[in-house]
């Protein structure tokens, strides 16, 4: 018999496959980490049986190569279990402990199965530990793609809610701006309004930074290209908002809005809008 | 000049730029900074780091909380291993740019702050080291 590597699973694996599920599921369930709020019994037991199947098929072929062709079922495997689990919510601990509970019980069956050998024994233990450590690497790797790309999908979807363009009145619109501007984000502001403005035909558009905590320079040329751009389709903007300590920093910087119309408010801003598109507010006085 | 606490934060990216933001916000605050100072630093950071990041081709930046007396104050060191700026008079000149930018950044962040120095080898890289008291 091939005593080396993680062959020795083959045995365990081929004889005692009920017993080793039922003790890995208890482990799990025991675990500090086992959320039954996010995974049902049954898809666990499922999902841990196809993986018992896969291993015991991956080390039948006898190949030592966790990257190889033969363990591709296994990675697939554990890929789509990690994805869900990302998916799920499940933390990065939770989700490789799905590999890692399997330790002890198969610890425990290897020691069964070589107890009159203890060389054997220590050989196995220690390979079916490495093959397990790689397979929750693995599982932790595929977890942290799969929520990589979740949180820039976020960022993304993020960028598209946080620049709403709202129209306010005939003629007039409003940018609200809320948060840091990076190069990407300014970016997609500044077309969003542009092409808000083609869409209505607007003559002013109204950019409010209350909401932008801080304005460094690059803040600043976005925002100065934006309302040249503006003018060249023929509206003009007028920045409201600007907060104490980002006037002060602006000056400091030495950025220059003299060319900009700006407001202190948004409310003061949309009275002038409102007055340069010939329409004024009075109070109705009539049925007094 | 005693130093209370110190960190380096890497910059290589717009994201890390975000982050030297977040970390000078936090620890100006510490410092008991009001709002304008707080921005003042947080925007002397921002351009200072995006200089590292734009013309030094990444390097980090050395954040440290250091107290004179009972003030106390944020010192951020920003350090590339760039080219370097042949003439650091010309580069300190508003309108000056080598680039796409305003040229206000380096001037503008030695008027955002209280202490301002610049160490640049041509090949080698460049240092700068703003201190904002309280
Ligand atoms: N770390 C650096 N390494 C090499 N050159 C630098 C570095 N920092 C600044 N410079 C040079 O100094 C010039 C002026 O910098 P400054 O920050 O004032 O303006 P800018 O970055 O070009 O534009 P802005 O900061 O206004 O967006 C830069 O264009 C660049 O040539
Ligand atoms: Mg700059």
């Amino acid at each position: 018999m091939n005593t080396t590597g993680s062959t020795g699973l083959r045995p365990i694996l081929e004889r005692h496959e009920s017993t080793l599920l039922a003790n890995w599921i208890t482990a799990q369930k025991a675990a500090p980490t086992y959320r039954p709020d996010l995974i049902k019994e049954n898809e666990l037991r499922d999902q841990c049986r196809d993986f018992l199947r896969a291993l015991m098929q991956a080390v039948q072929s006898g190949s030592q190569n966790v990257d190889g062709s033969e363990w591709q079922p296994v990675r697939d495997l554990l890929a789509s279990i990690s994805r869900s689990r990302g998916k799920q919510g499940f933390s990065t601990t939770a989700t490789a402990t799905f590999i890692f509970s399997l330790k002890e019980p198969l610890f425990q069956l290897l020691q069964q199965e070589y107890a009159n050998d203890p060389k054997v024994l220590a050989e196995q233990t220690w390979a079916t530990s490495v093959l397990l450590d790689r397979l929750g690497l693995y599982v932790t790797e595929v977890y942290q793609q799969t929520r990589d790309s979740l949180i820039q999908r976020q960022q993304e979807e993020m960028l598209e809610l946080s620049t709403p363009v709202v129209k306010l009145w005939e003629g007039v619109l409003a940018l609200p701006l809320i948060g840091t501007l990076d190069s990407a984000r300014s970016q997609t502001i500044m077309e969003n309004l542009l092409q808000k403005i083609v869409e209505s035909g607007s003559e002013t558009a109204i950019i409010d930074i209350t909401g932008v905590p801080t304005m460094d320079t690059l803040t600043a040329q976005h925002l100065l290209k934006t309302v040249a751009a503006a003018r060249l389709m023929g509206a003009d903007c007028i920045i409201s908002g600007i907060r104490p300590q980002i006037a002060q920093t602006i000056v400091h910087l030495g950025v220059d809005l003299s060319g900009v119309t700006t407001k202190a408010s948004m409310a003061d801003a949309f009275i002038l809008a409102l007055k340069r598109t010939g329409f004024a507010i009075t109070r109705p006085t009539a049925g007094r | 000049m005693p130093v209370l606490k110190s960190d380096t934060v890497p910059i290589r990216s717009d994201a890390d730029v975000v982050a030297v933001r977040q970390i000078v916000r936090v620890w100006s605050i510490e410092a008991k900074f009001g709002l304008v100072d707080q921005t003042k630093i947080i925007t002397a950071a921002s351009e200072l780091a995006r200089n590292t990041l734009e013309y030094g081709g990444g390097g980090h930046m050395f954040i440290e909380l250091v107290e004179e007396g009972v003030r106390k104050g944020v010192r951020l060191t920003f350090e590339d291993q760039g080219p370097g700026i042949a003439d650091v008079e010309q580069a300190l000149r508003d309108g000056y740019t080598s680039g796409k930018g305003m040229g206000l950044g380096l001037g503008g962040s030695k008027r955002l702050t209280n202490e301002f120095a610049i160490h640049s080898v041509v090949g080698v890289g460049t240092r700068v080291t703003v201190t904002k008291w309280k």
